[in-house]
């Protein structure tokens, strides 16, 4: 068996035999702790962004404006009004109590993006009751599931298919 | 057939652990130790059995056999067999399958290279890594069970997650994942056996604990910079961390690990801060776990969180078990890990690694509090909420800049007590190179704070470590009159731990470099061309060839070929951003194409496309120095390495 002794050769032969635990040690640490965590308190509460979706946004009325915000909900159909040439893009988001929030988005919107599918966008909503977002993102459900018949991607591209291979 | 076989050899695994778990300590407290050799063999049959059951699970999904369960979730007949193959790890059960192989690997290691070892700590360490595995074979027969029969047998799965089958990186990052954070049980398993055998104030188990905790280190440091490569090419963004929670969950226990790294040395030189040093051996492994709970259990939703179910209760369960048996354990062995030695000055190494150990604690918190406050306030105030990369960049960038500046210091100082002039001569030349970076940087257009100061302080601190090697080669050939290259080799040779060390350091500040200028200088474009158009961005110039469309046996694949072209117009590099389209996805997985230089990479996305083929819209991302970030995370792996390489001196 190991006997358990460690004795480097540097060991002051003083050790107190009781540690005695100094007050202005206890008062730093708790100063330290009470800064780190009202630092990260601070830091949460100004860095926090809410999920919401439109009922609950628009139901925060004025203090839901200019505040960072992830929408999300179901694009309306037929409100898609996409610009190629200034890239812009713009659309309802609608939920289950039927509010709408109308989005405007720059840059081109995702592959599938397209009417009724669930997105979230990450913007503020201007006091001009336009959500500006500066992110746009398909929301799926994280079980992946296959498409149903007639949302299959495939129908879309099926004449790229004939192009040969690069 | 396959189902049978390994069902079995999870029951008698499991009844393995329960067994050999509790001989140890039966057989050391009744004195018998002829039955310790009982416990031994429990290792080795769990190890053993778990191949089979592991081995079982491989067969079944390069056969496609459909009537088990998690061949009928991840398989399909029309993935590539290599996918196939690794899709072990591409879901629930089977990670947890292959987490249970590898910490019964682990513990066969363990328990092997330790046979001969005297005393009780080795059994009782044995025994603490059987009751881990018991854990997770209950998760096995249980919750997390891949072997559940499917009736009727189905002809076809749906294939893995697409997001899992687009990248060769898939093979290689959770591996290294598991490796490391599986690894980070063996220092556990030392220490509740130092604990329970009275030999936790002795050195003799943090020897055997430094070496694993490194080695479970450098996988996971591997592991982490493999995944962010993995969403680098993959998620199409052009990023490589995000501080989600799923990177977070595999970089918390890195930070303690990383401390307890430098704070075992003040233990071994100075026998201070056992206390402190078990504590974190036993905070990075209940991490991990918190980890695995964080990414396994469906309470964040993200690619790594498969399934919502009663597997995150068995882990609430388990951290419990884990902290409150620890915290018994270490309160009836306050005597022995009192500290035997004190502090002498305040200008000396071992305060280096002391405000080391402080920030990364303070990382480490920051981190945990950001990564779990979404769940707190979900489950408190009932509201959904994201803590984004503002709360993370402001609180951790001022730490990280400090750490970076400590590195440079710590190496600079000697042990006990160092002299301020001393180090002022030796902070000479980093400084002048830190404030060169900074004033390039600065040229250069930037104005973000943290971007300068971090240059400046990696700048400081790779001057100072490559210093060390400077003095020391100097020192050598003084003495000894060798060729710069001998010293060198005999210098690593002669401290190998300490020199291998200062290369992780150089790793770490080659990694902080790429990540600092990548995020600094970064330029994006986007835009829509028809073929034959170009786009500039910065000095690239590119073309849009054509835009085409495959067919492949798992996916389609529409792509654009696009050039980029010299100033005199002729092309000299082609790039082929892609969309894969899995049948079992709803949106094409972006594949973009990156022309790697040592001075950073041309990285290129396709967004979309008209169905026609008759324009395409490509962004392009200017990244500077990102390649930095995977080389460094080799150099990292390389110091480990070195510092870890097993001497005749150390047997």
């Amino acid at each position: 068996m190991n006997t358990p002794v460690n004795t480097p050769a540097n060991t002051p032969a003083n050790t107190p035999a009781r540690r005695r635990v100094k007050p202005g040690i206890v008062a730093a640490i708790v100063v330290l702790v009470g800064a780190f965590g009202w630092l990260i308190w601070g830091g949460l509460d100004s860095n926090v962004v809410y999920f919401l979706e439109p009922h609950e946004l628009l139901a925060k009325g004025v203090s839901g404006v200019d505040v960072p915000v992830r929408l999300g909900g179901q694009v309306k159909p037929g409100s898609v009004k996409w610009d190629e040439v200034s890239s812009d893009l713009q659309f309802e988001i609608t939920d289950t109590t039927g509010m709408i929030v109308r989005v405007r988005s720059t840059g081109v919107p995702p592959q599938m993006f397209r009417d009724a599918m669930g997105v979230v966008v990450e913007g503020r909503l201007g006091s001009d009751t336009l959500f500006h977002s500066t992110s746009l993102m398909i929301k799926h459900s994280n079980e992946y599931r296959a498409p149903k018949e007639g949302e299959q991607p495939k129908e879309m591209y099926k004449s790229l298919m004939k192009v040969p291979g690069a | 057939m396959t189902r049978l076989v390994a069902v079995d050899a999870l029951w008698f695994a499991l009844i393995a652990c329960a067994v050999g778990g509790i001989v140890a300590p039966i057989a050391i407290a009744r004195g018998k130790r002829q039955w310790l050799p009982f416990a031994q063999a429990a290792v080795y049959a769990n190890f053993a059995l778990v191949t089979i059951a592991t081995g079982a699970m491989m067969w079944a999904l390069a056969t496609h056999d459909f009537s088990i369960s998690y061949v009928a979730q991840v398989g399909s007949r029309a993935t590539p067999l290599f996918y196939t193959v690794i899709s072990l790890w591409g879901a629930l059960e089977g990670s947890i399958l292959f987490w249970a192989w590898v910490l019964a690997l682990y513990s066969a290691i363990v328990v092997y290279t330790n046979r001969n070892r005297p005393g009780n700590l080795v059994p009782y360490a044995a025994s603490a890594l059987l009751i881990i595995a018991l854990f997770f074979h209950i998760l096995l027969v249980g919750p997390a069970n891949p072997f559940h029969l499917v009736s009727p047998v189905p002809l076809d799965g749906p294939g893995p997650n697409p997001l899992l089958q687009n990248h060769i990186l898939m093979a290689v990052h959770p591996p290294l994942l598991y490796l490391g954070y599986v690894g980070m049980s063996v220092p556990f398993a030392f220490a509740v056996g130092a604990l329970l055998s009275g030999e936790a104030g002795s050195d003799g188990w943090i020897r055997l604990t430094r070496r694993w905790t490194l080695l479970a280190w450098a996988f996971l440091a591997a592991a982490i910079i493999a995944g962010m490569w993995w969403s680098y090419e993959v998620l199409g963004w052009g990023g490589y961390w995000a501080w989600d929670p799923v990177e977070n969950a595999s970089f918390i226990p890195f930070l303690t690990a990383t401390a307890f790294l430098h704070s075992v040395m003040v233990q071994e030189r100075r026998g201070m801060l056992k206390l402190w040093n078990i504590n974190l051996v036993v905070g990075t492994f209940a991490l991990t776990i918190l980890g695995t709970f964080l990414t396994r259990s469906g309470i964040i939703s993200s690619v790594h969180a498969f399934t919502q179910g009663t597997i995150g209760y068995y882990f609430l369960a388990f951290i419990a078990v884990v902290l409150i048996g620890s915290a018994i354990l270490i309160a009836g062995n306050s005597d022995s890990l009192r500290t035997d030695g004190r502090f002498d000055a305040p200008v000396a190494r071992e305060s280096v690694f002391l405000l080391n150990n402080l920030l990364l604690t303070v990382f480490m918190f920051t981190v945990l509090v950001g990564t779990l406050f979404p769940l707190v306030a979900e489950a408190a105030r009932g509201v959904k909420v994201s803590v984004g990369e503002p709360f993370f960049n402001r609180m951790t960038l001022p730490v990280i800049v400090a750490l970076l500046f400590l590195m440079g210091v710590g190496p600079a100082l000697p042990w006990k007590r160092g002299s301020i002039e001393d180090l002022k001569v030796k902070m000479i030349p980093g400084t002048i190179v830190g404030v060169i970076l900074a004033a390039i940087v600065l040229l250069l257009g930037t104005r973000n704070v943290y971007g300068v100061l971090a240059f400046a302080f990696a700048g400081f601190a790779g001057t100072l470590n490559i210093g060390e090697y400077v003095i020391g080669v100097r020192a050598r050939r003084a003495a000894h009159g060798e060729s710069v290259l001998t010293a060198l080799r005999r210098l690593f040779g002669a401290n190998q731990r300490r020199y291998g060390g200062y290369v992780a350091h150089l790793g770490i500040i080659v990694v902080a470099v790429g990540i600092a200028a990548s995020s600094t200088f970064r330029t994006e474009r986007e835009a829509t061309l028809k073929p034959g158009e170009t786009m500039t961005l910065g000095k690239v110039t590119a073309r849009l060839k054509d835009v085409w469309g495959r067919n492949e046996p798992q996916r389609d694949v529409i792509g654009a070929t696009v050039e980029l072209l010299a100033a005199s117009g002729e092309p000299y590099a082609v790039l082929s951003p892609r969309m894969n389209i899995y049948p079992m996805s709803d949106q094409p997985i972006p594949t973009p194409d990156v022309r790697s230089t040592p001075f950073g990479d041309t990285y290129m996305n396709l967004m979309s496309f008209r169905e026609d083929g008759s324009s395409a819209t490509i962004k392009i991302i200017n990244e500077p120095l990102v390649p930095w970030i995977w080389f460094g995370g080799g150099v990292i792996c390389l110091g480990a390495l070195i510092s870890g390489w097993p001497t005749r001196r150390s047997a």
